[in-house]
């Protein structure tokens, strides 16, 4: 073959779908060795589960990249991977905490409750049908631009539907679960979603009075007075869903992603000084009203002081795992009861995989955040920044709370760790934000001039926002 | 904005690295803490499933561990439960450890740095790890005549090896089963631990080493070896013995147990003395000497040091600043004279080794399960608590106790014994408590041994240390002997 001498150099976009399924069948080759390493520690053969354990993971998997191949080609190749290998180690201690709480409950002479694994694998299924929709369905990520309000509104209606009577429910004493249909939900996970969708479409339009009206105090550039309403209405949102709904790590987590995507809408680090302030004052005020706040303060502080306590349990458990850890299969996480497959579930791979183990799950999770980053960088268009930007900091923020919780570094709130812990909305809801990040990765890594057609109002909206 | 969200991919990595420190923090540095916490089932559990090495007398285990088919792969197990648990202790799940189990546990579980060696060959041979074998210093004998002794009573026994500091036997009464401790079934040691605890006799109280209690007359022993150190006096100086002596700064006298004078005389010789065990004599010997020269006697004895650090005994004391009546009352072990029958078992074979307290001591092995000695102790000095000369006057004083005095009921037919007894007074709405310590042979001492005896269900008059206490130092004695 002859080369054809080119007088310009062109930069030829490459989609890496490849070294995408090359890592797609590491990840799951990792969680199905987890899987029968778990089996080979417990019962001591290879479990005869491991073949649909396996087909399941790896087809999930598989069908989430023929969608990427077919519909977004130039999405980032490390995300979906991640999020895989996740889903899988999650599903593989959620069996393996279920064989424990078996063996658990047949010395104690008790009837075992059913297994949890199975529910997970159906949910993760239910997450990959989400995935698969938010991917073929939203071909554009712009067009989510057009619902900002709807989103906030949906997100509100989200946020206070456990509240209502009859539907939600008090779990643990935090009032985040909806029960209908025979099922639970926690409409949370989704508020958060339709939240970032909200603030950025908001944003996208406001960013220039946030910006450049305002004075300078002391050398920081401070917003005017009437301005401060969006970050005082989100303020009180999450004050609210703190004292109505009990639930600290939302509240922190509702109020720190508007407060990040308000920075990076104007750059004015004096938003994050006024956020922090009000956070701050927040936290305090409600540390000093609300005895559920106390307590979780002074389990913090003091975890050996109740006797039994979940907090001190964890920590028990990561201790004994230590460096090297106990081996899968071979720790005890069934002492925290069903904890250990749901919000103790990261102490659970402490134990078992250990300080190594631990390490290896927080830099897959910094993976997913710094990649999700990154894609907010390289967008081309402002509202997508900011969603791609809401999305990843939702991850770090959420994945800081629940592990910092579990791991005695602040206070333990009840928030889902993102694909490992047990919990279909939990779940579903990081499919469909893994799906928006990679669309929108598509969009930010696709060739200059558009590979793909292009429709009319989209470009239309496109030129009207710059 | 890229600046911006620039910096909040700095800001996610600084919160990410704050979790893998702490993560560290707590895995890597502050794991061991939390793996020793009493209340960490984990290391509990996992601990109850290890095979514990046995604890030995000779060859002879009293406590070891057997194969168990339930939750816990091992059960802790105490032939002779009893007769052995002030030294052994328990192993419990709820309720932890105690005695030997507490105090060897890294030996016993395996766990101990100097056992490193051997697990790492167990992991890669694949066995499982197996505790140490701890090897008492015991004499099973001894031990069981204490036991026997003591029944009814309630009261504690100490023998010592006086040219090594061995204890040879070391019994509380009344005590308590360990095996009801130990049990895997945690709703029988709940009910037995609450059931030990509210028993008013106080089972789990270890009388021998941990409790402390007036001397009594045990103690002039003391006083008389600090009189004749200070050689001012010897066996034949004559003292004052009136019936009561009239003690300075009070209106009170001290008086001799029987109220007469000592032996038909108010200036009796020190000999006399020990012999019909004359308060009003040795309160004056106290007066005469201080409280100075009294406490300096008793700490070279062992007062004031804890020893038995591996069973956790206490320390015991001579009062810190007391009064001229006061030093009258203390050089004849009463007012706030305090020993354990330890100590008084250490000051008889202090004189029995011409002066020389050992310190005493109770492991005597340490073995790994394929019998490989990991340490072993050696005999240790403790202090000179006097000279031979003063020892050999000694000696010789309380075998005239022994053979003519209030120390009758320890005669043993062929041996000479040497001993003091004691009646200590506490308050008066309780039995006093009777003691005696002595050993044997007198020329060439193989055991020392103390008796205390709190209560022993008997009408107050009958109370002697001689009568009640004697005869179970003489069992003890001539179980060492082999007699």
């Amino acid at each position: 073959m002859s080369i054809a001498p080119t007088s310009t150099i062109q930069i030829i976009p490459r989609s890496r779908r490849g070294v995408e399924l090359m890592l797609l069948v590491i990840a799951t080759a990792v969680s199905v060795a987890a899987y029968v390493s778990i089996g080979l520690a417990v019962q001591g053969n290879v479990p005869a589960s491991t073949g649909y354990y396996a087909a399941g993971i790896g087809l999930l998997a598989l069908i989430a990249h023929l969608a990427l191949r077919y519909r977004a080609p130039y999405a980032d190749p490390v995300i979906l991977p991640c999020a895989v290998l996740l889903n899988g180690l999650g599903v593989a201690m959620i069996h393996r905490v279920d064989l424990g709480l078996k063996a658990a409950a047949e010395a104690a002479g008790r009837e075992p409750r059913g297994p949890a694994a199975p529910q997970q694998i159906t949910w993760t299924a239910v997450g990959i049908i989400l995935f698969l929709v938010v991917i073929l369905v939203v071909r554009d990520h712009r067009r989510l631009q057009a619902l900002t309000y709807t989103a906030g509104l949906a997100g509100l209606v989200l946020l206070v539907l456990p509240l209502v009577p009859g539907l939600g429910v008090d779990i643990n004493g935090a009032r985040i679960w909806i029960r209908a249909l025979g099922m639970s939900f926690q409409p949370g996970e989704f508020a958060k979603l339709c939240l970032v969708v909200f603030f950025a479409g908001y944003l996208v339009v406001k960013r220039d009075v946030l910006t450049l009206a305002g004075h300078r105090f002391l050398g920081l550039d401070l917003p005017r007075a009437r301005d401060l309403g969006p970050i005082l209405i989100a303020w009180g949102v999450s004050l609210g869903v703190l004292i109505f709904e009990k639930d600290l790590g939302s509240s922190l987590l509702f109020f720190g992603l508007f407060l990040f995507l308000l920075y990076v809408a104007t750059e004015r680090a004096g938003w994050l000084i006024i956020g922090g302030l009000l956070f701050a004052g927040g936290a305090y005020v409600a540390s000093q009203l609300f005895g559920h706040v106390q307590k979780r303060v002074a389990d913090w502080l003091n975890p050996f002081n109740e006797v039994g306590g979940q907090v001190a349990n964890g920590l028990f458990g990561q201790a004994w795992g230590g460096v090297l850890g106990r081996g899968l299969g071979q720790g005890r996480p069934e002492l925290l009861q069903f904890y250990a497959q749901s919000d103790f579930i990261i102490s659970s791979f402490g134990e078992e995989l250990g300080l190594t183990g631990l390490i290896a799950i927080i830099l897959i999770y910094t993976l997913i955040v710094e990649r999700g980053l990154r894609t907010a960088l390289g967008c081309r268009d402002v509202f997508g920044k900011l969603l791609a930007t809401g999305l990843a900091m939702s991850f770090a923020l959420q994945v800081f709370v629940i592990v910092g919780g579990v791991t005695g570094l602040i206070p333990l709130t009840g928030l889902a760790t993102p694909f490992m812990a047990l919990g279909g909305t939990s779940l579903v809801a990081n499919w469909a934000i893994i799906a928006l990040l990679l669309r929108i990765s598509d969009q930010a890594r696709r060739p200059q001039t558009p590979a793909a057609p292009v429709s009319d109002d989209t470009i239309a909206m496109a030129v009207q926002k710059q | 904005m890229n600046s911006a969200i620039r910096r909040l991919a700095v800001a996610a990595i600084i919160l990410m690295l704050a979790l893998m420190a702490n993560s560290t923090y707590l895995q890597a540095f502050r794991a061991d803490e939390l793996n020793g916490r009493n209340d960490n089932r984990r290391v509990r559990d996992a601990q109850f499933s290890v095979n514990r090495g046995p604890i030995l007398i000779g060859s002879t285990p009293i406590a070891q561990s057997k194969p168990s088919k339930d939750r816990f792969e091992y059960q802790r197990s105490y032939q002779l439960g009893p007769e052995y648990a002030p030294v052994t202790g328990y192993y419990s799940y709820l309720y932890g450890r105690s005695g030997i189990e507490l105090n060897q546990n890294s030996q016993l579980n395996g766990s101990d740095p100097s056992l490193a060696f051997r697990r790492v060959v167990d992991v890669i041979t694949n066995r499982r790890q197996q505790g140490a074998s701890v090897g008492l210093t015991l004499n099973a004998k001894a031990q069981l005549a204490a036991y026997r002794g003591l029944a009814g009573k309630k009261g504690a026994v100490v023998a010592i090896e006086p040219k090594t500091g061995k204890i040879l036997a070391l019994v509380s009464r009344p005590s308590y089963n360990p095996n009801e401790l130990a049990s895997h079934d945690l709703e029988k040691t709940g009910a037995a631990w609450k059931k030990l605890n509210a028993d008013k006799n106080k089972p789990l109280t270890n009388r021998a080493i941990k409790e402390l209690y007036p001397p009594g007359s045990t103690f002039k022993l003391v006083t008389a070896a600090a009189a004749l150190s200070s050689g001012r006096y010897t066996p034949e100086t004559k003292v004052r013995s009136p019936a009561v002596l009239e003690l300075p700064q009070t209106t009170v006298g001290l008086p001799n147990q029987n109220g007469r004078n000592c032996g038909g005389s108010d200036n009796a010789t020190l000999t006399v003395a020990l012999r019909e065990s004359c308060n009003s004599a040795f309160g004056s010997v106290g007066l005469d000497l201080g409280a100075e020269a009294l406490r300096e006697q008793a700490e070279k004895f062992g007062f004031g040091e804890r020893q038995l650090p591996d069973l956790g005994a206490v320390a015991s004391r001579f009062p810190a600043d007391p009064n001229a009546p006061q030093v009258a009352q203390s050089a004849i072990g009463q007012f706030d004279v305090q020993a354990t029958p330890l100590q008084m078992a250490m000051v008889a074979a202090g004189i029995a080794n011409g002066g020389d307290v050992m310190k005493p001591y109770l492991v005597q092995t340490v073995r790994t399960a394929d019998l490989k000695t990991i340490s072993e102790t050696k005999p240790e000095s403790l202090h000179q608590a006097v000279s031979s000369e003063v020892a050999t006057q000694l000696t010789q004083m309380m075998v005239d106790v022994v053979e003519n005095g209030t120390g009758r009921p320890a005669r043993i037919n062929g041996v000479q014994v040497a001993g003091k007894t004691g009646t200590a007074q506490t308050a008066p709405d309780r039995p006093p408590f009777a003691w005696f310590t002595s050993f044997a042979p007198a020329n060439d001492p193989q055991v020392a041994v103390a008796v205390m005896i709190e209560d022993a269900n008997v009408p107050r008059t009958d109370i002697a240390g001689g009568t009640l206490a004697a005869p179970i130092a003489k069992d003890v004695m001539e179980a060492v002997m082999g007699r």
